[in-house]
């Protein structure tokens, strides 16, 4: 990847927003559990205890108490949340071997685990770091080979398989 | 099994399967043979009685080779089971999935509402009925099942505690039924994660009573901690070895001749997916057979006094269908069915 | 001495070159099972039961434990140079661990957790070998109120280290909890935060937030940072070995204290894994270099790493002398005691000397064997961190993704496995710890059953927790160590107090 320099100044999110971002998912896992909980019960049972939803209805009570506050915290402008949290080309780089990621576990469904990591690492390795095309499908194969090896034929243990293994009988 | 491709082992192949025609015409049909590795899928966690089963089977099944292809045993326990079973209805047209049940196959949709019934998968085979026993600690003064229903009877409600294995399943519809011949008085259930664990819990003393399966407290019993009351069957056990110094399976008495009219056995038994064929579950019938056929398995039932009840067939499914109502009734009447 | 007479005996059976040779096998397999965080020492237990139904038992244990060594030894590896815990109980040596490769001395890390591996695992086979009937008896006083009691414990032991806000840490406490309560209830056996979804029916298992929150979140953040990981570029030094052990005396008390606490852990039985993080979270608040934790401290690769590995060895006696595993791979093991006609039980002691003590002597030379073959290695271990970035990032990527598959057989974890990473590196990124989480993942369901499986027992009357020494004590620990934070900002106030009111 091209380090450009004036690339890397560039700021996309702020601690600040993070911060709100993440305290506010915080309070929607709250909101969602203890509509969860009131329907199982909160209430401490004579001779039998709490019931289902009462541990869980005060611990994301405390989360959502303590989520405030962290919101709160986050809110006022100040030069500690202005400070930058991710660069564009940061986010880019992470993306690079995030959005592969999610095709490669999408693929899994479809042409099975093993052929899909393949592909997966042989075009990173090509596009990301520049190998020669024939290292990458040497590594990228080995790879996939000797995991299918270990898990289907030595373990025994059944993953994701596709059209190719069916097609060679596993 | 024959693995040599000389042609004196195929004309010995050609014999066996025309001696085996001879034998069983009802066979005759075209023979299936699993084209690919089959997979047991165990609905309960790893060390569980239906997991100690299942890889029994795949040892026995191993050391044996009765399978050309492998057996591979994947445990899916989530949701007291939900999770293996919903997998075996959702892959109804792969008969390479088989699944071994204990009574969650019942319990499990009653007390949780989880979408699914016995009738989203083929039965193949009743391996065997587990049994309960009624177990309390050698300390205490119960010598017989009388003794320690009448001491329920005379303390207070729930004083008396009865440890179990999960909650709404076998262990605590057993418990329920007890309840019921003990004048008014309940017991205070406490459940826990695994039958061991239930039994150390009596031995230590955390609760008074248990339901564990034989091969559970066995163990404790021959090192005279735990006494055996009685047991949930109609009739005693048939195993007359001796188990500790004195006594035998067949020793237990029955809870009914007790004077605790209960009964309640537990199904060991094989299922595969809804869409198999005849011949698909003709080849596990006969996989299952040769199992059962091999001295470790005949050693292994009796260790852990199973009734050993084979069925098949139309035979399974009915006893499956009485099993149901049984369980549902059950269920019902100890306020255990999902709201929802 | 009869223990020594028989514990000799013992040696005769498991030295034979057969033995060692299946010891070799089982450490390779246990090892490589230890790395793949797919493949825990459980399922890799599991899988190779059946291959040992025609060995002679006591051949076919020393096989079985031998794996449960190697797997012990192997899950340290990952955690330190990825920072992906292989499997559970290497939860905690990531925390000094990584820092330590960030660092360049993954070598030091290594020979570190495996030489605490072999300490604590030493320890408790010794316990194992004279304290058996005894440590039995012992762990049948265990009823639900002292299993909290010891829960309590492990998070009081832990909570308040975080240099972190407050809140921060609260929210990621509770958040884990959260997480642990989806699924089955099992004391009311009801359906809790699954909202008819069948994927939701496991809940969230603790290896799949594990490896979403530490392995894809570490990979993201070496991402953005550029295309290395940090101090990848270690000097091997061939001397790793001696460099470490020379440190080591220093921290006997740590390797005392994560002994005691893992061998009582396993006992009781709580697991490897809560046995961690308190070993981590007692050296943390006694060490005297404990504010160096979590920086790439060698002292915090220790003491986890003892704890785990006392904990996991001293699991195998409930399971010998009671038939309750203390943790799944023992679990495991039983099935197959109970397949090799074995039973068992407070009886297995007496009924089957042979094999009870061949089983004792192969642990003190499965640990050896399994030490100097993993000391060897080292070197070889730190290598991979040369391999290039974009070789290893996918690979891992790969890895984690069979890991999160096999936990529950479901792409639906996979999914998770990813989801995890992005919140791993938000709170990474926004200073949220982490650990937290994990503990609150790890041991929410088993606290919150018991703790009820208490009140069921007492009717509701939470006096239960302080009705006998042993609960009370353990409650009353408990408690002094969450607020030991308080108590000691407290003295401190009242002590500069008095500095200032004699000043005056």
């Amino acid at each position: 990847m091209s380090s450009n320099e004036e690339a890397e100044e560039r700021p996309l999110v702020s601690h600040r927003t993070l911060d709100i971002a993440v305290a506010i998912f915080f309070l929607i896992v709250a909101a969602i559990v203890m509509t969860d909980s009131l329907r199982l019960g909160i209430s401490w049972k004579p001779n039998e205890g709490p019931q289902p939803g009462l541990f869980p209805f005060y611990i994301v009570m405390a989360m959502g108490i303590a989520s405030l506050i962290n919101l709160a915290h986050a809110l006022p402008d100040t030069a500690e949340g202005e400070k930058v949290a991710t660069t564009v080309p940061g986010l880019k780089r992470m993306a690079a071997i995030f959005v592969p990621a999610v095709v490669f576990v999408l693929a899994t469904n479809y042409i099975g685990i093993y052929v899909s990591a393949a592909i997966y690492i042989g075009a990173f390795m090509v596009f990301f770091g520049k190998f020669a095309v024939w290292k990458a499908l040497a590594v990228s194969l080995g790879i996939a080979i000797v995991n299918f090896m270990m898990f289907e034929v030595w373990f025994l243990v059944p993953l994701p398989k596709g059209p190719l293994e069916t097609a060679l009988g596993y | 099994m024959i693995r040599t491709g000389a042609s004196k082992a195929r004309t010995i192949a050609i014999a066996l399967a025309a001696s085996a025609c001879l034998t069983a015409p009802a066979l005759a049909q075209q023979k299936w043979e699993p084209s690919k590795p089959v997979t047991l899928v165990i609905p309960a966690g790893t060390g569980g009685g239906a997991d100690q089963m299942a890889r029994f089977i795949q040892g026995v099944v191993q050391k044996h080779s009765l399978m050309k292809q492998p057996l591979i045993v994947i445990n899916k326990a989530g949701g007291a089971g939900a999770e293996g079973f919903l997998e075996m209805k959702a892959s109804a047209n792969d008969p390479h999935k088989i699944t071994i049940t204990l009574s969650n196959v019942f319990t499990t949709p009653l007390g949780t509402g989880s979408p699914f019934n016995w009738k989203d998968m083929k039965p193949v085979a009743m391996l065997a009925l587990d049994q309960f026993i009624l177990w309390t600690n050698s300390e205490k003064p119960y010598k017989t099942t009388k003794d320690y229903v009448e001491a329920v009877k005379a303390g207070e409600d729930r004083q008396f505690k009865m440890g179990g294995t999960g909650s709404k399943q076998e262990d605590q519809i057993v418990t329920a039924a007890v309840e019921q011949q003990t004048g008014g008085k309940k017991f205070t259930y406490v459940p826990y994660a695994g039958g061991g664990q239930v039994a150390v819990q009596l031995v230590g003393n955390h609760v008074d009573s248990t339901v564990n399966n034989p091969i559970e407290a066995v163990g404790q019993w021959r090192a005279g901690q735990l006494r055996p009351l009685c047991i949930f069957d109609a009739q005693r056990s048939t195993y007359t070895a001796k188990v500790t110094e004195k006594e035998a399976w067949s020793d237990i008495p029955t809870c009914k001749e007790s004077g605790l009219p209960v009964e309640y056995q537990m199904l060991r038994g094989i299922f595969t997916t809804k869409n198999a064929k005849p011949e698909q579950v003709a080849f596990y019938v006969d996989l299952l057979k040769k199992v059962m056929a091999t001295p470790d398995w005949k050693e292994f039932m009796e260790k852990g006094a199973f009734n050993q009840t084979f069925m098949t067939g139309p035979d399974f499914e009915k006893w499956l269908t009485t099993a149901e109502a049984l369980h549902s009734d059950l269920m019902k009447k100890a306020g255990f069915l999902a709201t929802q | 001495m009869d223990e020594l007479n028989a514990l000799f005996g013992g040696f005769a059976v498991a030295l034979s070159a057969y033995h060692i040779l299946l010891m070799v096998i089982g450490i390779t397999l246990g090892v490589v099972i230890g790395v793949l965080p797919g493949l825990g020492g459980a399922n890799g237990v599991a899988i190779l039961l059946p291959l040992t139904f025609t060995m002679p038992p006591t051949s076919a244990i020393i096989l079985l434990t031998s794996i449960y060594w190697g797997a012990l030894f192997g899950g340290a590896i990952t955690s330190i140079l990825f920072n992906i815990p292989g499997e559970p109980w290497s939860v905690a040596t990531t925390f000094d661990g990584h820092p330590m490769a960030q660092n360049g001395k993954a070598d030091e890390a290594l020979v570190g957790a495996f030489t605490a591996s072999f300490v604590g695992a030493i320890f408790a086979v010794c316990l194992i070998t004279f304290l058996a009937p005894v440590v039995a008896k012992f762990a049948l006083k265990f009823g639900p109120a002292e299993f909290f009691a010891v829960q309590f414990l492990t998070f009081a032991s832990f909570i308040g280290m975080g240099r972190g806000s407050p809140f921060k840490t609260i929210a990621s406490m509770c958040l884990g909890f959260a997480l642990a309560s989806v699924g089955l209830d099992g004391v009311t056996g009801t359906l809790r935060m699954t909202f008819g979804q069948d994927e939701l029916l496991n809940g969230f298992k603790f290896l799949v937030a594990v490896i979403g929150l530490f392995g894809i979140g570490e990979i993201l953040c070496s991402m953005e940072d550029g295309l290395k990981f940090n101090g990848a570029a270690a000097k091997l030094r061939m001397d790793a070995v001696i460099r470490t052990w020379k440190q080591l005396p220093a921290m006997s008390m740590t390797f005392l204290r994560s002994c005691i606490v893992g061998c009582w852990m396993g006992i009781t039985p709580g697991g490897a894994t809560p046995a961690s993080f308190m070993g981590y979270g007692i050296a943390k608040r006694l060490s005297k270099r404990g504010d160096n934790f979590g920086k790439g401290e060698l002292e915090g690769v220790v003491a986890p790493e003892t704890a785990a590995h006392a904990a996991g060895t001293s699991a195998l006696l409930p399971m010998l002398t009671l038939g309750i595993p203390g943790s799944p791979t023992a679990a495991v093991l039983l099935g197959g005691l109970l397949i090799w006609g074995l039973q068992p039980g407070p009886l297995l002691f007496v009924e089957q000397k042979d094999f009870v003590w061949g089983l004792i002597a192969s642990m003190y030379l499965g640990n050896v064997v399994g030490l100097v073959m993993v000391l060897t290695c080292v070197p070889f271990f730190a290598a991979i961190l040369r391999v290039p970035f974009s070789i290893i990032a996918p690979a891992i990527v790969f890895v984690c993704a069979i890991g999160a598959f096999t936990v529950n057989n479901a792409m639906f974890d996979v999914w998770m496995m990813l989801v995890f990473g992005v919140l791993g590196y938000l709170f990474n990124k926004l200073r949220y710890p982490l650990p937290p989480l994990v503990l609150a993942l790890v041991l929410g369901d088993q606290a919150e059953s018991s703790f009820r499986q208490a009140m069921l027992v007492s009717q509701g009357n939470v006096g239960v927790f302080w009705s006998n020494w042993l609960c009370g004590g353990i409650m009353t620990l408990g408690l002094l160590m969450a607020f030991w934070p308080a108590l000691q900002a407290l003295r401190t106030k009242l002590s500069s107090n008095d500095a200032v009111a004699r000043a005056a």
